[in-house]
């Protein structure tokens, strides 16, 4: 894991999800955000969590952000119509953003270098999936299977 | 030279504010789901961070969190955007601020 590396893939994700929050046409900020998320997903293989990457990349660019594409076009009639920006919502996220890196500066003992570690292999995190983590797996299986029955309702045409 | 964890807390933190000023300062819904989007993609970052400058990197638990917290935030993307598009078919706008008929 090399320095140069880490500085640039953190200020491309930066970058880009600075573009997806503050960009004016709606769907150069929805392909801005998939760009973030793609750095993201390079920041976690930099980190050793390769299944979560690929996770991510698959989940949030393949479903997420085409949702919000589809979203955008089928929305479409008054995507001119967003000017305004609300500058009380700004001056907050710069003082979260403030006190975020003041504490996290005056941290010492967040200043450690990664031990040595053995790869996880996707083996091993099937096998962790099936055994310790089965009862949140099959919740996480049922909550996804609500949320789709609960966007087809809200969508579903209403009678008159 | 590696990276140590701070500069990945650091990151993560830059990303949640960004994600906190689309959420609170743009007037469009999907703005706002954009902005929520990208703050849980900064809690990942830390979870998977965290998990790996660890003391006992072989337990999978980061990774883990890391993944629940990917479908739960996939669940939560579809519901947001199935009610940004039946608030449109009602009032014919997705700008929040015109979305008032609540408000006392």
């Amino acid at each position: 894991m090399s320095n140069a590396a880490f500085v640039i893939i953190a200020i491309f994700t930066l970058a880009a999800a600075l573009a997806a929050a503050t960009l004016r046409k709606l769907m150069h900020a929805a392909l801005s955000f998939a760009v973030a998320l793609v750095g993201l997903a390079a920041l976690f293989f930099l980190l050793g969590a390769e299944f979560v990457g690929l996770a991510l990349v698959f989940i949030y660019i393949g479903a997420v952000a085409v949702l919000i594409v589809f979203t955008i076009l089928l929305t479409r009639r008054d995507v001119g119509k967003d000017r305004g920006f609300n500058w009380a919502g700004v001056l907050i996220a710069l003082a979260v953003f403030c006190g975020l890196t003041w504490s996290i500066l005056k941290t010492q003992s967040l200043s450690i270098v990664a031990p040595h570690i053995r790869a996880l292999t996707v083996k091993r995190i099937g096998e962790a999936l099936m055994t310790g983590y089965v009862w949140p797996l099959q919740c996480v299986g049922l909550l996804l299977t609500a949320a789709l029955i609960g966007a087809l309702i809200l969508v579903m045409e209403e009678k008159r | 030279m590696t990276p140590t964890l701070q500069a990945f807390v650091l990151v993560s933190g830059a990303l949640f504010s960004i994600g906190l000023l689309a959420a609170l300062s743009r007037r469009h819904a999907i703005f706002i789901l954009i902005g929520i989007e990208l703050m849980l993609a900064a809690a990942n970052l830390n979870f998977i961070a965290f998990w790996h400058f660890a003391p006992q990197p072989h337990q999978p638990t980061g990774v883990m969190f890391a993944i629940f917290s990917i479908a739960i935030s996939a669940a939560e993307a579809a519901i947001g955007l199935a009610m940004v598009i039946a608030v449109y078919r009602h009032y014919h706008t997705t700008n929040v601020d015109q979305l008032d008929q609540l408000k006392g």
